[in-house]
């Protein structure tokens, strides 16, 4: 019998990407429940029918790219985009707007540059932005949580889904937009005033970020991404809250706490900015990417027009990931301290 | 306690050593057949000293060493050669090589040997003889000579002796079980090389996988300054740099010697043998390897002759062939697939693994790369394993070294942690291949391109000197042309001193070089080029160089233009003896000069300016068709550039020299 001729090596890790995707799903759930139980089944909605969508756009993709849908159908990376994309939509949103978000995510995102690994930029956060940018108003209203307003029930939500005009939410602005639009009170007199905050942040916000982090720290447990990025975020955005925090009066940006666990703090750390594809790829890299990303985001929520930053932030700094790379190149074993020889 | 320091990254695949060290080393007997390849390791093959035929004994020489960096091979087992021809060894590529073939006799004799116990009257350039002739190469890698090794460099100290008992591959236990079984010989082989070295410490490094190893070397090394030292498992804490980094917390530098840190590493197999060669007399003719795997129903540890085919040891395994699709040579991690399971164990073969599909799959199909990091991660360089990929997929080599592709170890550690299975290192091997051969080809073109410039130089001096020359024999016949002017009647002594001086002016602003200069110039040096072409032939001759052929056609073609030179030099001689004459004696042309032109004065005092004139004219134009036929007849057959050359400056002057006439001979008539 022939022998088999193969390179070295012959031995192979158990990971796979599919495992490293599916990790990544699993490590969503916590935060999917919480959001579920503070907003109602609008979130669930949304994931389901952007998961069908998102089969659907990346089957098609690949068939005009000339690919097996199979094959790469099983890295399961278009259901993880699917998954982040249908997070960060407000709940109860419209079945139009999901389908074009997760179309633009795929198409636009991801395989006009190439397919998986070849994106520069996360793809959910390109479907989150084309929404952002097209349908500001659909795209800005939150339901209120559980305590403020009525919470529709799942026939609702599928109603709100598939077929909107129908449906009516009862909406409040959040936490984060009343921080900002605040420059008459104090910032213990706004959460006295406010019904939508919470102990630390905004009700439900808060619990929904505390889960984000339990997922990614299981993830960080898996080793399926390392701390630096997420850290380093986290740590930027604390020290410029704490910088400006001005002792809570009117002018007050909130706390850092405030905003540690509001909007999409925690899910942009953990499950946003460890998209390794799009981010930097050196351990210091990665330091310098989370923590700029850190700085975007606390200075576009408290100076910036748009609710919640991290989608911009992460695009933003996806353009300069490259440059880190470039700047933060490991040392080799072997070469010289800073920089490199001739 | 010593300081243990980590190095980046590493991984921790499968050990699955326990198989093969529940028995004691066996000996796996004397095979029907023994072939030895003539290179086992890096550098030059060795040189068979047998004929197909001879009975040889064991520990026999075979085959002597070539060059510094190559080592003898011995018989190991008495026999007779069979053949000496190529065979299939193991080696990455699969390919044939020259091989000694031994019929073995079965009755194993033995040359007369004998070791040197008290190895410590011999001075270190015999020790370093003795570890050569026992053919002593690195038997756990790449197989570098020992001796090379260890013979430091001057400017070199040693601090740190490392014997690396690291083992850190999956599945190897060859050195295990020589701890185990043999610890004593790996200590006294550790003192010999001490005593050769003269370090400041020497340290036995072992992985903490393997306590009985660990025991029984600090039993053998107790009451001598030898520190085995244990550290924790971590794939690939074997390899050199990474065992050096875990004992001193030092880097061996990029591209650099682990000595240029004050360290030396010898392997442990080696270690032995060194022992074995010195104490016993005992050349490197058998090795104990691992074979294990699924595909083996006993997997162990053997005592095996150098030169045994595989399939012969695998059987003694208990090997099922229909278990297993591959074979491979070394550890799961960095070993390769042997094409055939006929082909030879060698020096470096320290394990024989025979896994089953289950037990090392065949890799599925590689998935886009998702920039996940694990291989960065991983690699022990602290390289960037995914930018590496991205590069080596694009081709773009100029990145791929900067990003220090040429440090990365092929540990394998990258590919194992992919989650997308991409084959990582093969694409490293194939791209330091395609740069390797990029720099081959480029070190040629960059030769052939400074040959190009130093030809155009050459020309473009040439062009130069000519140029300066015109320009002041310009000079000189406006100056004569001034003089002439003014004296109205012209002095044809005076001129004649003047032209001669001018000429002399002419010759020192040019460079001071006449045709005849030139042209004997251009004989010399043809006859020197010669001599060296001559000189490279012998020397090719002697050394049975394939070279021969191309440095004989250099010399015929050396010859060849001697000769043309040779014969531009009589014709020029021959054809333009009184312009020789002039030009070979530029001293005396003033004085020759005024003596030919007093006697030409008393000659042509009858003549009239204009018939004088004319006369001068009709001469040179004379002078100047000879050399341009000479030019255009040494043109057609091809001459050489410096004769052309020459001959091209003579008509140029001859060409001024006659326009100089022509406006002498217009003077003249209108006067
Ligand atoms: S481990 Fe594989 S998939 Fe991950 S970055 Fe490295 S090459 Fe890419
Ligand atoms: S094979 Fe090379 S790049 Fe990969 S881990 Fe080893 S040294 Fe690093």
């Amino acid at each position: 019998m022939a022998l088999l001729r193969l390179s070295s090596p012959h031995a192979h890790g158990p990971m796979s990407t599919a495992r490293v995707m599916q990790n990544v799903l699993l490590a969503t759930v916590p935060g999917i429940i919480v959001l579920t139980h503070f907003f109602g089944f609008g979130t669930l909605v949304n994931i389901a029918w952007g998961c069908v969508v998102a089969v659907a756009c990346e089957s098609l993709a690949l068939k005009l790219r000339g690919r097996p849908p199979g094959f790469y159908l099983r890295d399961c990376s278009a259901l993880v985009t699917a998954f982040l994309l249908c997070i960060a939509l407000p709940p109860y949103s419209p079945w139009w707007l999901i389908a074009i978000g997760i179309a633009s995510a795929l198409f636009l995102g991801k395989h006009f540059y190439g397919g998986l690994g070849y994106n520069p930029f996360n793809p959910a956060m390109v479907g989150y932005v084309v929404l952002l940018i097209s349908f500001p108003v659909q795209m800005t209203t939150w339901a209120a949580p559980r305590g403020v307003g009525e919470l529709p029930g799942l026939l609702e939500a599928l109603q709100a889904c598939f077929n909107p005009a129908s449906f009516d939410a009862v909406t409040a602005a959040t936490p984060l937009d009343v921080m900002r639009q605040n420059n008459s009170l104090l910032v213990e007199d706004l959460w006295q005033r406010t019904p939508q905050f919470g102990r630390w942040a905004g009700i439900g916000w808060e619990w929904a970020n505390l889960a984000f982090l339990a997922g990614g720290c299981w993830l960080l447990y898996r080793r399926i991404f390392t701390w630096h990025a997420p850290l380093a975020m986290l740590a930027s955005i604390a020290l410029l809250a704490a910088l400006f925090y001005d002792g809570g009066s009117s002018a007050s940006g909130g706390s850092p706490l405030f905003h540690l666990l509001s909007g999409a703090t925690m899910f942009g750390a953990f499950f946003i900015i460890t998209d390794p594809v799009s981010s930097a790829v050196s351990v210091r890299g990665r330091l310098v990417y989370g923590a700029l990303i850190g700085v975007l985001v606390y200075t576009i929520r408290v100076r910036g027009n748009y609710p919640d930053a991290v989608a911009f932030a992460v695009l933003i700094m996806n353009f300069a990931a490259p440059f880190i790379d470039h700047y933060t190149q490991p040392r080799t074993y072997g070469h010289a301290r800073g920089g490199k020889e001739d | 306690m010593r300081k243990i320091f980590d190095f980046h990254g590493g991984i921790h695949p499968p050990e699955n050593k326990h198989q093969s060290v529940r028995t004691p080393i066996a000996d796996a007997g004397i095979p029907p057949e023994l072939v030895i390849p003539l290179s086992q390791h890096i550098g030059a093959p060795a040189v068979p000293s047998v004929a197909v035929g001879e009975r040889v004994l064991k520990g026999q020489v075979i085959a002597q060493p070539r060059g510094f960096v190559s080592v003898p091979k011995h018989a190991p087992s008495s026999g007779t050669v069979s053949a000496i021809e190529d065979r299939l060894i193991p080696h990455p590529s699969g390919h044939s090589a020259p091989c000694i073939v031994i019929a073995t006799d079965g009755q194993d004799e033995w040359i007369a040997h004998s070791g040197t116990p008290d190895y410590r009257q011999l001075d270190k350039a015999a020790l370093l003889e003795k570890i050569r002739c026992a053919g002593i190469a690195g038997m756990g890698g790449a197989g570098f000579p020992s001796a090379v090794k260890l013979s430091i460099q001057p400017h070199h100290t040693i601090q740190t002796l490392i014997i690396n008992g690291t083992e850190c591959e999956p599945y190897i236990t060859a050195d295990d079980i020589l701890m185990r079984e043999r610890a004593q010989q790996i200590i006294a082989g550790a003192q010999i090389l001490a005593h050769l070295i003269e370090p400041g410490e020497t340290l036995i490094g072992v992985e903490d996988n393997k306590p009985e190893g660990i025991a029984a070397l600090r039993a053998a090394a107790s009451g001598t300054d030898i520190e085995v030292v244990e550290f924790p498992t971590k794939y690939p804490s074997g390899g050199e740099k990474q065992l050096i980094e875990i004992l001193t917390g030092k880097q061996v530098p990029s591209g650099g010697l682990p000595a240029d840190v004050g360290v030396v590493c010898q392997n442990l197999g080696s270690t032995v043998a060194i022992h074995d060669a010195i104490v016993e007399g005992r050349p490197l003719i058998s090795r104990v390897t691992t074979v294990t795997g699924n595909s083996v129903r006993e997997p162990q540890n053997f005592q095996v002759l150098i030169g045994t085919p595989m399939r012969y040891l695998l059987d003694r395994a208990g090997y099922e062939p229909a278990r297993g699709n591959r074979l491979i040579m070394g550890g799961p991690m960095m070993g390769f697939t042997v094409p055939d399971d006929r082909v030879p164990v060698v020096k470096t073969t320290n394990c024989l693994l025979a896994p089953t599909e289950e037990e090392l799959p065949t890799p599925p199909p590689a998935q886009a790369c998702i920039r996940c990091g694990m291989c960065a991660e991983a690699c022990p360089v602290s390289l960037l394993p995914q930018q590496l990929f991205w590069f080596a997929q694009g081709k773009e080599h100029e990145k791929l070294e900067q990003h220090n592709l040429f440090d990365c170890i092929e540990c394998g550690a990258c590919s194992y942690v992919c989650p997308s299975n991409i084959p990582l290192v093969q694409y490293y091997r194939a791209s330091k291949a395609e740069i390797q051969q990029q720099r081959r080809d480029h070190e040629k073109a960059e030769h052939s391109r400074q040959r190009f410039e130093a030809r155009q130089e050459r020309l473009e001096r040439a062009e130069r000197e000519k140029e300066e020359k015109r320009a002041a024999r310009k000079r000189a016949a406006e100056e004569k042309a001034r003089q002439a002017g003014g004296d109205g009647e012209e002095d044809p002594i005076q001129a004649a001193i003047e032209r001669a001086r001018a000429k002399k002016a002419v010759q020192q602003a040019g460079g001071g070089e006449s045709e005849l200069e030139k042209l004997e110039k251009a004989v010399v040096s043809a006859r020197k080029r010669l001599e060296t072409a001559s000189a490279k032939l012998a020397e090719a001759q002697a050394q049975g160089s394939d070279l021969v052929d191309a440095l004989q056609t250099g010399v015929d073609k050396t010859r060849g233009k001697l000769e043309a030179a040779e014969k531009a030099l009589q014709d020029y001689q021959a054809s333009d003896s009184a312009a020789a004459q002039d030009a070979a004696q530029p001293g005396d042309a003033a004085q020759a000069a005024i003596e030919k032109a007093m006697a030409a004065r008393a000659a042509e005092a009858s003549l009239s300016p204009q018939e004088k004139a004319r006369k001068d004219l009709k001469k040179l134009e004379q002078r100047l068709q000879k050399s341009r036929d000479k030019l255009a007849a040494s043109r057609e057959s091809g001459e050489e550039e410096k004769i052309i050359e020459a001959l091209e400056a003579t008509v140029t002057r001859l060409q001024d020299k006659v326009e100089e006439a022509r406006i002498a001979v217009q003077d003249a008539e209108e006067a």
